[in-house]
């Protein structure tokens, strides 16, 4: 009895020992490194202030938003705002379209960068392979009000080149931003024309780390081109496929506002409004900002939910995995 | 490896796909050059396609004469230059302290940082946040408030880790360097590379970006380039092809458009042969060492 609590008393004391000791290298630990900390302070104070402070302010989604009030001072509501959308003439319109735009962008958008890459992978002479890479890289870096602009532009119902050259040959010009059937096409398309080049760097990348006696083994077997690339080049480059086509399923819902701003009008919302820009119109052009909060958060807790399943799938299927 | 006839045809086809693909991805920007100098005339009737036609370039004595793009320039220039140094101090800020083992709670603040990648508040509360620190229609607010990319930060971080040996820390720490001095002497210059990549990474968002700036911003006097381009290239078609479709007397507006593009381009152009260069790196360095 008594010895036991000699020992215990023993292990406390060992244990307040251990604590001064831990507290001690803590503070030598800062000392040692207090630069670091400092340099911190600029950093953490952008993420403090402009992504984690706007994250309280979330809460507006579950509050009615007054004015004067502020966030802070508002009622809370509950779930109404999200009720509200669900309920409302606007969420099947905008679910669907988000889905179908993502649909259409992963059958044609997504296949076009693969083939790129492995029709580049090809080519013998290096001049061509820089030439052709340079030009579709290009539309990457202008900007996407211009992308827009040159777009809007050609689809133009009185003087649009695409019009032009309709009514040479002799057809009726069409005004196509106007009609809701052409919208998905006309932002697909696009789309493809902005980032299929830069798309293909990734799997340029990917492709040049084929091990070249995999393809010399291939041809000793007397495995012919075709052989080769179904054999060889694209079980090389499935993981990078098979990861960006997670990356792509995760970001489903995701379908961005800058774009498709520029080339809607309402006349095609019924194609064209996405759940990202129906936020920006009811939030920050018509000042609705709990219902459009409410909205967004919806929006990004479904994308979440969307990149953590995306990922697990592909986990048990194929083994490869984002993390 | 011997190549078989079939082969052969297979590459030449190939070959000439590919050049047909380069010049599609080109076309439209040859088109907008041709059209910004041609006549309306040989606009109107198709006959440009893809060389000028009667060139003159009063389009563009038109649109350089205009003051709000010089002013959307200026102020282009201005959030890039001052928005990507900031952008490379915050981001060195960070993923220095960040590259650190010894550095007490790094575990904590790299999961308080990297779960943005997953989780943001969204634009409402963004901007919400903005109006209620009274950020809203100022110049500082376009620098800071996008001042850092947190999977830019984390590149940067990995190069540290990485490329930079660890032991040129050891030798200048042994003769009493401070953790400063070791990123200012030694961490800085080894990384030039990484530098200039996410500095262009940085500079072309800055140089394209129109969203924010179009929210936060009213006076004409601040406006970047992107947003008064956006007003005269995308805005003015739509609204001249609502009021009146047959307005063939006012056609010129056509060619300003197209002159309007090239001439805010230009930039681009100059800088894309750098810029190819180090994002093709860039992209590299990102999907080798994720």
């Amino acid at each position: 009895m008594q010895l036991s609590t000699k020992a215990r008393l023993k292990e406390t004391i060992h244990k307040s020992d251990k604590n001064r000791i831990n507290l001690e290298q803590c503070i030598s630990n800062f000392k040692k490194n207090w630069q670091l900390f400092v340099l911190l302070i600029p950093f953490l104070l952008f993420y403090v202030f402009f992504i984690y402070k706007p994250m309280w302010g979330l809460q507006i989604a579950f509050k009615d938003y007054k004015l004067f009030g502020g966030i802070a001072e508002s009622p809370w509501v509950g779930f109404k705002h999200f009720e509200s959308f669900l309920m409302g003439p606007y969420f099947l319109n905008t679910f669907k379209n988000t889905l179908m735009i993502s649909l259409y962008g992963l059958i044609f958008g997504f296949p076009i960068p693969i083939f790129l890459a492995l029709l580049l992978n090809e080519v013998t002479s290096r001049k061509l392979k820089k030439a052709v890479q340079t030009a579709t890289y290009l539309p990457h870096f202008i900007s996407i009000v211009v992308i827009a602009g040159i777009v809007v532009n050609f689809l133009s119902p009185s003087n649009g080149l695409i019009n032009i050259i309709i009514s040479k040959f002799g057809g009726e010009k069409v005004y196509f931003l106007s009609k809701p059937e052409y919208f998905r096409l006309i932002y697909i398309i696009m789309g493809i024309w902005k980032e299929s080049g830069f798309g293909a760097i990734i799997y340029i990348a990917s492709l040049s780390s084929i091990d070249p006696n995999l393809y010399e083994a291939a041809y000793i077997d007397g495995a012919n081109k075709l052989k080769r690339i179904l054999q060889v080049t694209i079980p090389g480059i499935m993981p990078t496929i098979i990861i960006m086509f997670i990356l792509k399923v995760g970001k489903m819902i995701d379908v961005g506002f800058e774009a498709i701003i520029l080339l809607y009008q309402p006349v095609t919302y019924e194609t064209a409004d996405v759940i990202s820009t129906y936020v920006y119109r009811i939030g920050l052009l018509n000042a609705r900002y709990d219902y459009a909060t409410a909205v967004g958060l919806f929006n990004s807790v479904i994308s979440l939910i969307l990149v953590f399943t995306a990922n697990r799938i592909s986990r048990k299927v194929s083994e490869t995995s984002l993390w | 490896m011997r190549q078989t006839t079939g082969e052969k045809i297979f590459i030449f086809i190939n070959n000439c796909f590919l050049a047909l693909i380069g010049f599609i991805a080109l076309y439209p920007l040859i088109y907008v050059a041709a059209a910004s100098m041609s006549s309306t005339d040989a606009i109107l009737t198709g006959k440009v396609l893809l060389l000028p036609i009667e060139i003159n370039f009063s389009s563009y004595k038109e649109v350089l004469s205009e003051q709000s793009i010089w002013i959307g320039y200026g102020n282009a220039i201005y959030y890039t230059a001052v928005g990507t140094a900031v952008n490379l101090f915050i981001t060195v800020c960070g993923a220095y302290p960040l590259s650190k083992k010894r550095l007490p709670g790094r575990k904590y603040i790299t999961f308080f940082v990297v779960l943005t990648l997953w989780f943001q508040a969204g634009i409402i509360p963004f901007y919400l946040n903005l109006k209620e620190m009274g950020l809203l229609n100022l110049r500082i607010t376009i620098i800071i408030a996008f001042a850092c990319s947190t999977f830019n930060m984390i590149l940067m971080r990995t190069y540290f880790q990485s490329s930079v040996p660890a032991s040129l820390e050891e030798a200048a720490k042994v003769d009493g360097a401070s953790d400063l001095y070791v990123l200012g002497k030694i961490y800085l210059p080894l990384s030039k590379p990484v530098l200039a990549t996410i500095g262009l990474f940085y500079a072309v968002n800055r140089w394209n970006g129109y969203f924010w700036p179009m929210i936060i911003i009213r006076d004409n006097s601040k406006m970047p380039l992107q947003v008064i381009l956006k007003k005269m290239i995308v805005e003015m078609r739509i609204e001249e092809t609502i009021t009146d479709m047959d307005m063939f007397t006012d056609f010129s507006v056509e060619s300003l458009i197209y002159a309007t593009i090239i001439i805010s381009i230009v930039p681009m152009m100059i800088a894309y042969p750098y810029i190819q260069k180090f994002f093709t790196k860039g992209m590299m360095i990102g999907a080798i060492k994720g």
